[in-house]
């Protein structure tokens, strides 16, 4: 059949099961757009800023497990997803990025709008490819959707000079796909699998230690009967929440710098480490080589090019997780490894995560507890980056995959609210929260336009402390509280110095709550601990936008933390914990 | 410890992958000492020959890190494999008339040839391992070197081996 190239890129997103798109429109790419109106096979979500399309395109992918696709035009457009990409590259997420080109005649003048969208891109994506050529472009369009979505997926970038979209070709979708230099390993080696099973047969003292490579690969369900059938211990990286439990026994917490002293000490005191899907990175491991001392390390994982980069690993296995976790439950046993979880259980017992509770303040840990019950654990969250990120990860117990969506690998601020979008489109009937700092939701505060125009539900909670809070922390801990630059009260009047939050202070710039209303969304404004809960009810109960605006205590402190560069056994809590630190 | 590594690696022969192994090393610190590419047997392929300074481990995540472009469709180290290395230098130096003779039994030592002749200059060509490269270099530095063009090596190894299997994530 005789089609335009973008009527074919179009039929190209159907056949791939694509049926929400994000972007915005601009000139090289006004054909694309063009054979999309009043297409019915799309929702065209278009957002105010292309990072809010990117980073709505990889919520989708999270929330859903499907690939992501956003739309932009070349130059600016191309260049603003840029931060997008690279937040779904480091957290292997399954993006199509298509990016309007000038035309290939133009190419390398400096055209209007005019940038090197494969050469900026290629570094944060999985792949970079430029059509310059009609007759490729079904090829490299299923190669893109392949490319992205199968391995360790990741962010892939399609650039499409405008005379490849009005070109004429004939439109013969290609079955199979075969690309000489990809082929992804699925299966693991049995022999490795057999030393894997024998390893843990030996081990007193295991401990699973799990990462997003779980969830992508599916396979929580595989690794929820292995434990229960071992009993070894889990414990999750930031990534990894969700994919066991939150709510199970055997989990120990999030590990790492804002991990839980259980976790933390399980890792510290191991014989056998199982890492599947995970990838030791340093906000994880703290100080390498005092990472897991006494451990032999097993590392589960489809990309060959993770194991042993930052730990030796003894044990590799190269394939998919939920692959490899099926043929381990063939020779898995119960474990005579009571000792150890007592140890483990007194661990999580004497050191439980808290917060103080009862100093007149409104606490962001009780705001998140909160949200909890009253979703009865049931909500997508999404997260911005910072403290209010920690706090998500540690108050809230995720209880399936998918239901966790933050920004890991990079701490791209700004990302929860856009993330939240592609969230809720894909889960119409969930409620979708937003976790927010105060400064991270004004970096894509126009996505709010987006979410009211779309009609979605999605709430925002934000723990308003008046700092960049998590840097404020830094200050707090390492710097002699020396808060440069992390005041968001701060304005003209402010003495040179300070690091007194108080009445004194100016008010805060903007006023969230009218912001609210002029984006047609509810605001609230809650200060006390009391009305938490009130105001958590109305905000789900409504089918509307909300917009929390939690005052809550300015010099919270996400505990316990490792400094970094410690090992993580050493967790501080407070400035004096850290002058200690730093002297010893 | 320290050592030079040689890799060999063949590529898909399009524009933009150059760059894109490139900017592999640079984005991860890592030096290319040397680097040749042409064209293989299959148009549709080029081979490059790379050389870095690294220890064992550098070596490792190198090759891991280049067998997960998709665009990669081979990568060996004939570092560690029985291999052939060649490299080719041009060489302009200093020769007056009553040097020429000279120059030319050096070039002969080296099995290299004379490519180019001017009234005060001759241009050498030679090829070999980088040893035999540098000491013709020297050699040749006392008449006055005035240009020097090198090729990275190209390298290959001996015999049949076969091509590691390729898995990228
Ligand atoms: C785009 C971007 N810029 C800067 C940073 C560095 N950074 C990390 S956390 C943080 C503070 C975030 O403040 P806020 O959103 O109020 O969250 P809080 O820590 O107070 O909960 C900053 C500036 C970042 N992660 N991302
Ligand atoms: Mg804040």
């Amino acid at each position: 059949m005789k089609m335009t190239g973008a009527q074919a890129i179009l039929e190209v997103l159907h056949r791939e099961k694509v049926d929400t798109l994000f972007g915005i429109p601009g000139g090289v790419v006004i054909p694309l757009f063009d054979a999309l109106y009043g297409d019915k096979r799309f929702n065209m979500v278009i957002t105010k800023h292309e990072q809010g399309a990117i980073h709505a395109a990889d919520g989708y992918a999270r929330s859903s497990g499907k690939t992501g696709v956003c739309v932009v035009t070349s130059g600016p457009g191309a260049t603003n997803i840029v931060t997008g990409l690279a937040t779904a590259y480091m957290d292997s997420i399954p993006v199509v990025a298509l990016t309007g080109q000038v035309p290939t005649a133009l190419i390398g003048n400096d055209a209007f709008q005019e940038a090197d969208t494969t050469g900026i891109t290629r570094p944060v994506t999985k792949h970079s490819f430029i059509i310059k050529d009609p007759a490729e472009l079904l090829i490299i369009l299923k190669q893109a959707f392949y490319v992205a979505r199968t391995g360790r997926p990741g962010p892939v970038v399609v650039d499409l000079p405008r005379d490849v979209t009005v070109s004429e070709l004939d439109f013969e979708y290609p079955e199979e796909i075969k690309i000489p230099g990809y082929e992804p390993k699925v299966k693991g080696n049995a022999r490795q699998i057999k030393r894997v099973m024998e390893a843990i047969g030996e081990s007193k003292r295991p401990v699973l230690y799990a990462g997003g490579g779980i969830i992508t690969s599916g396979a929580s369900e595989e690794l929820k009967a292995f434990v229960k059938k071992t009993g070894i211990p889990v414990t999750l990286t930031l990534m990894g929440m969700g994919g066991f439990p939150g709510n199970e026994p055997e989990f120990l917490g999030m590990l790492g710098m804002h991990g839980t002293k259980a976790a933390n000490y399980a890792v510290d005191k191991c014989d056998l480490l199982i890492a599947i899907g995970s990838r030791f990175d340093d906000r994880v491991t703290g100080k390498l080589s005092m990472f897991a001392p006494n451990a032999k390390f097993i590392h589960i994982d489809i990309d060959p090019a993770s194991i042993s980069k930052n730990v030796v690993i003894d044990i590799p296995v190269v394939g998919d997780a939920k692959h490899i976790l099926r043929e381990m439950l063939k020779y898995a046993k119960a474990l005579d490894i009571k000792k150890w979880l007592k140890e483990i259980e007194d661990w999580k017992k004497s050191h439980p995560l808290t917060y103080e509770d009862n100093d007149g303040f409104l606490h962001p840990q009780y705001v998140i507890e909160q949200l909890y019950r009253v979703t009865e654990g049931n909500a997508i969250i999404t997260t911005e980056v910072g403290q209010n990120q920690m706090w998500a990860a540690q108050f809230f117990k995720y209880i399936r995959p998918r239901q966790f969506i933050t920004s890991g690998g990079l701490g791209t601020m700004g990302y929860g609210l856009p993330a939240a979008i592609g969230a809720q489109l894909a889960n119409p009937e969930a409620t979708v929260i937003d976790i927010a700092g105060d400064g991270s939701i004004q970096m894509n505060i126009q996505e709010l336009a987006t979410i009211t125009q779309n009609q979605l539900p999605i709430k925002v909670a934000i723990l308003n402390n008046g700092y960049l809070g998590m840097v404020r922390q830094w200050q707090e801990f390492f710097f002699d509280k020396r808060y440069s630059a992390t005041c968001l009260k701060r304005d003209k009047r402010c003495p040179e110095v300070c690091c007194n939050p108080g009445p004194q202070c100016p008010p805060y710039v903007p006023d969230f709550v009218k912001l609210a209303e002029s984006y047609f969304a509810v605001g609230m404004r809650i200060q006390k601990k009391e009305d938490v809960e009130g105001a958590l009810k109305e905000a789900i109960r409504v089918d509307k936008p909300v917009i929390m605006d939690f005052i809550v205590c300015p010099e919270e402190n996400v505990t316990p933390m490792v400094p970094a560069g410690a090992p993580i056994h050493t967790m501080i809590s407070s400035k004096e914990d850290a002058e200690k630190y730093l002297l010893a | 410890m320290e050592k030079e590594y040689t890799i060999a690696t063949v590529v898909e022969n399009k524009s933009g992958v150059l760059a894109h192994i490139a900017g592999l090393f640079s984005g991860r610190g890592y030096n290319i000492s040397e680097l040749s590419v042409g064209e293989t047997e299959n148009p549709e392929y080029s081979r490059m020959t790379i050389v870095v300074k690294g220890d064992e481990q550098v070596l490792e995540k190198i090759q891991k890190q280049l067998n997960r472009f998709i665009d990669v469709i081979k990568v060996w180290d004939l570092s560690s494999l029985p291999a052939v290395h060649r490299e080719l230098i041009l060489v302009k130096v200093k020769a007056q008339p009553s040097l020429k003779q000279e120059i030319f039994q050096i070039a002969e030592v080296f099995k290299g040839k004379v490519v180019d002749i001017s009234h005060d200059t001759l241009t050498l060509e030679a090829t070999g391992i980088s040893e035999k490269i540098g000491a013709f270099i020297n050699i040749l530095r006392p008449y006055g070197i005035l240009e020097i063009a090198r090729t990275g090596r190209a390298s290959i190894s001996r015999g049949i081996i076969k091509g590691r299997v390729k898995s990228n994530g």
